[in-house]
C-alpha cells in the first residue's frame, strides 16, 4: 500500500537493537494504527549479524526488511542504510520514515534527504498523525515546543530517545531478507577501538550518575562511579569534567554531548548551565547536589541538596547499603 | 591544501532566542557568532596549519545580512577569506535547500577537504553535512574527534559510543567535527586588525544559477503552525541537613517517586 510508514533501526555496539531504535518502531507502529497506513522497518547490517537484529526488530512490527551489506563490514554504516532504504521503499512517493537521532541515524536521514528530495522534521520528541506526520519539537534549549507538518503531508522524521516508551507488539511481525545493491563507498573502516567495553551506555540507563566541575577530579569520579554502581546505574558528566579530561567525551551530556532520558539523574557538582540542562531535562527524576544554593540547577531539580558532594555521596552509599541489607 | 570550512551563522545561545511573528527564529534580535562545532573544524584546520603544512582556509557560509559579522571573526582566528551566499530569497530555507545551495556554492570553489560541524546550536538537525556530501559526490566521515590528511588521503577518529572507529577515504571529502577536537583559540588583536582587510565575497542565488522560487520559506518541506512554553517542572524540594540525614532524605524521595 503507499504511503507506508517506516521505522529505521540500528544494532548498538552489543549487536542488540538499541533502545532509541526500539522507541522509534513503537513510535512508527502507533502512528499505522492511527493513521490507517502499513507499517514497516528496516534494519541494515553485514549478512552475518543483520538476521538476529531483525528479528528483535520485527517484535516491534508486522514486517522488517533486513538488509545484507557485506560493507558494512568495511565501511560506515549510514550511507549503506540510505541505500537500502531507497532500495526497501522503492517507488512510493508518499512514504514517511522516521529515524532515531543518533548520529549514524542522523547521518542516514542526511543521505536520504538527498537521495529522495524530501524535507527533514528533525529532533520530533512526540509525533502525531493529521493527514501526515505532525511533529512536536522543543527548540532553543526546550524553551518553546514548536509543531511542524510537512508542506505536502510526508518526509523524514528524526526522533530523540524517549518520544514513546518502547513496547513489543502483540505478535511478531515477518522479515524479509534483501542484498544490497549498488557500488561500494568510498570511506573505509581501518579499525574499531573500544575503550568502554562493558560499560553501561548512558543512553540505554536508568539511573544516572553525573558529575561535574564540582567533583574535582578523576579521584571524585571513582565517587560517582561508586554510587553510580550502587544504584547499578551509569556514570556521565558536565563538559567542564570532559574538558578537564576527567572522563571520556562519550560520557557527556548536554546540548554538545548526549541527550537522555534517564529515571533517575544525579548531577552531583554540576551547575546546570543551559548547555547541560537541554541534555538531561527530560529526566524523570533529578537530584542535584550542590554546595551553592543558588546554583541554576535548582530551579529544575526536583530535589535539591544543599551540600559538599564529598560528604553526601559517601552518606548516600552507606545509606543505600544498609537499605539493602 | 586547500580547506573549506562551512560555518553556519547563529544566533549567541545565551537564552534570549525567539520566534519572530512569522513563527521563525527573529535572527535579528541577538548577536551572531559563528556556530559552535564549526569553530572547532575551523580550529583543527588552522592546527593543521600552525604544525607546518601549506594550508589555505576558506570560510562558505549562507546567511542574511549579519552573516559578515559572524564570518569577521573567522577570519580573525585565522582564516584566510570567506564567501557568503545571502539572498533575500533564501530566507526561511530548510536544511534541505541549504544543502543544496551549499552544494552549489561548493561547485565554484576548489579545495582537498570540507570542513563542517556535526550539527548547529539553533536547528541541530545534524543532517546538512551528509546530504551536501551525496549532492556533491564526496566521501563523508562524520563526528571525528581528529583530522589527519595524509597524502591524497585523509584519515579521522570517528566518534563512537564505545570508542572510536578508524576512517580513511580518498580527498576530496566532507569531514565533519565537533567538540573534541580541541578549544578553539581566540582572535588575538592583531587577528581582528588584520580580518578587516581579508575579503568576504558575497553570492546572489543568480551568481550560483538558483531559481529563486525554489527557495525560502515558500519552498521549504516543513511548516511550523504554532508553538507553546512547556509546562515548568514544579519547584524542587531543598534539603540542607548534614550529610547522613541528607542521604536519608534522598534515598526516601527516590523511593516516593519509584526510582529505584
Ligand atoms: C556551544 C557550547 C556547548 C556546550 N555544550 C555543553 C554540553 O554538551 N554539556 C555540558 O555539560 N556543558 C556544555 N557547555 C558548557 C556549559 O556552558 C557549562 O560551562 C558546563 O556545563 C559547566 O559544567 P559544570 O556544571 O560541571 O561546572 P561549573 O559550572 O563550574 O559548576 C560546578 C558546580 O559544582 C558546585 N560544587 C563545587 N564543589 C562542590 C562540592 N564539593 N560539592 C557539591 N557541589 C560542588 C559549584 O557550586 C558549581 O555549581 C557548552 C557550552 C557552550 C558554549
Ligand atoms: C529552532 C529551529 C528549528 C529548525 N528545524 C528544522 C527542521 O526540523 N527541518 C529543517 O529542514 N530545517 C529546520 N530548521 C532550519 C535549519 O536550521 C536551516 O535549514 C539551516 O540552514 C540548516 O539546518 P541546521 O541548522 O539544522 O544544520 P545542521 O545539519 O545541524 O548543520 C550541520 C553543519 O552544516 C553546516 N551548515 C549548516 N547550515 C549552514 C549554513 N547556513 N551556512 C554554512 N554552513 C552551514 C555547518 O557546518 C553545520 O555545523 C530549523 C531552524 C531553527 C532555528
Amino acid at each position: 500500500m503507499p504511503g507506508t510508514l517506516w521505522a529505521i533501526a540500528e544494532a548498538g555496539p552489543d549487536g542488540h537493537l538499541t533502545k532509541l531504535s526500539a522507541e522509534v518502531a513503537t513510535l512508527v507502529r502507533g502512528l499505522g494504527a492511527a493513521a490507517g497506513r502499513d507499517v514497516a522497518g528496516l534494519v541494515t547490517g553485514t549478512p552475518g549479524a543483520v538476521a538476529a537484529v531483525a528479528a528483535e526488530l520485527a517484535a516491534y512490527l508486522p514486517r522488517v526488511v533486513a538488509l545484507e551489506a557485506a560493507a558494512a563490514a568495511t565501511s560506515p554504516i549510514a550511507q549503506l542504510a540510505a541505500q537500502g532504504a531507497v532500495q526497501a521503499i522503492g517507488a512510493d512517493p508518499d512514504a514517511s520514515i522516521f529515524i532515531g537521532n543518533s548520529p549514524d541515524g542522523r547521518d542516514t536521514a542526511g543521505f536520504l534527504m538527498a537521495a529522495l528530495g524530501v524535507g527533514v522534521i528533525s529532533n520530533a520528541g512526540g509525533v502525531a498523525w493529521n493527514g501526515g506526520p505532525v511533529a512536536e519539537k522543543g527548540v532553543f534549549g526546550g524553551r518553546l515546543i514548536t509543531t511542524s507538518s510537512f508542506a505536502d503531508g510526508h518526509g523524514i522524521v528524526t526522533v530523540p530517545l524517549g518520544s514513546v516508551p518502547a513496547e513489543e507488539a502483540a505478535s511478531a511481525g515477518v522479515v524479509e531478507t534483501i542484498t544490497l545493491a549498488g557500488a561500494a563507498p568510498t570511506v573505509t573502516v581501518l579499525e574499531r577501538v573500544s575503550e568502554a567495553a562493558g560499560a553501561v551506555q548512558i543512553e540505554e540507563a536508568k539511573i544516572i550518575v553525573s558529575g561535574g566541575r564540582g567533583v574535582g577530579g578523576p579521584d571524585g569520579f571513582a565517587l560517582v562511579g561508586l554510587l553510580a554502581e550502587t544504584l547499578g546505574g551509569a556514570v556521565a558528566a558536565s563538559r567542564a569534567a570532559v574538558d578537564a579530561g576527567w572522563i571520556p567525551y562519550a560520557r557527556q551530556v548536554g546540548q554538545t554531548g548526549k541527550i537522555v532520558k534517564p529515571e533517575v539523574y544525579i548531577a552531583l557538582g554540576i551547575s546546570g548551565a543551559v548547555q547541560h540542562k537541554v541534555g538531561m531535562q527530560g529526566a524523570h527524576t533529578i537530584v542535584a547536589v550542590n554546595t551553592d544554593p543558588d546554583a541554576p540547577i535548582a530551579e529544575f531539580a526536583d530535589l535539591f541538596v544543599v551540600g559538599n558532594l564529598f560528604e553526601v555521596v559517601p552518606a548516600l552509599v552507606a545509606e543505600l547499603e544498609s537499605r539493602k541489607a | 591544501m586547500k580547506i573549506v570550512i562551512l560555518a553556519k551563522p547563529v544566533p549567541d545561545a545565551t537564552g534570549q532566542e525567539r520566534l519572530g511573528p512569522d513563527l521563525r527564529l527573529d535572527r535579528a534580535a541577538i548577536p551572531p557568532v559563528i556556530n559552535g562545532n564549526d569553530e572547532y573544524v575551523l580550529e583543527a584546520a588552522l592546527r593543521l596549519r600552525d604544525a607546518g603544512a601549506e594550508v589555505s582556509v576558506t570560510l562558505l557560509a549562507m546567511a542574511g545580512a549579519f552573516g559578515p559579522d559572524a564570518l569577521r571573526k573567522g577570519l580573525a582566528m585565522g582564516a584566510d577569506n570567506a564567501y557568503l551566499v545571502s539572498d533575500p530569497a533564501l530566507a526561511g530555507s530548510d536544511a534541505r535547500t541549504t544543502a543544496r545551495v551549499l552544494a552549489a556554492a561548493l561547485a565554484k570553489l576548489e579545495f582537498d577537504l570540507v570542513l563542517a560541524g556535526v550539527d548547529s546550536s539553533d536547528g541541530a538537525s545534524g543532517v546538512v553535512a551528509a546530504a551536501l556530501a551525496s549532492l556533491s559526490g564526496l566521501p563523508y566521515l562524520s563526528y571525528a574527534t581528529s583530522i589527519t590528511p595524509d597524502g591524497d588521503k585523509v584519515r579521522i577518529k570517528r566518534f563512537s559510543s564505545t570508542g572510536y572507529d578508524v576512517l580513511e577515504a580518498p580527498m576530496p571529502a566532507l569531514v565533519t567535527g565537533m567538540q573534541a577536537l580541541g578549544e578553539p583559540r581566540y582572535p588575538t588583536l592583531r587577528g581582528i586588525m588584520g580580518a578587516r582587510s581579508k575579503t568576504i565575497t558575497t553570492w546572489a542565488l543568480a551568481d550560483l544559477g538558483i531559481d529563486p522560487a525554489t527557495v525560502g520559506a515558500d519552498a521549504a518541506a516543513s511548516r511550523v503552525s504554532t508553538f507553546s512554553i512547556p509546562d515548568a517542572r514544579s519547584a524542587a524540594r531543598v534539603v540542607r541537613d548534614p550529610a547522613p540525614e541528607a542521604a536519608k532524605q534522598i534515598v526516601d524521595f527516590l523511593i516516593e517517586r519509584r526510582a529505584i
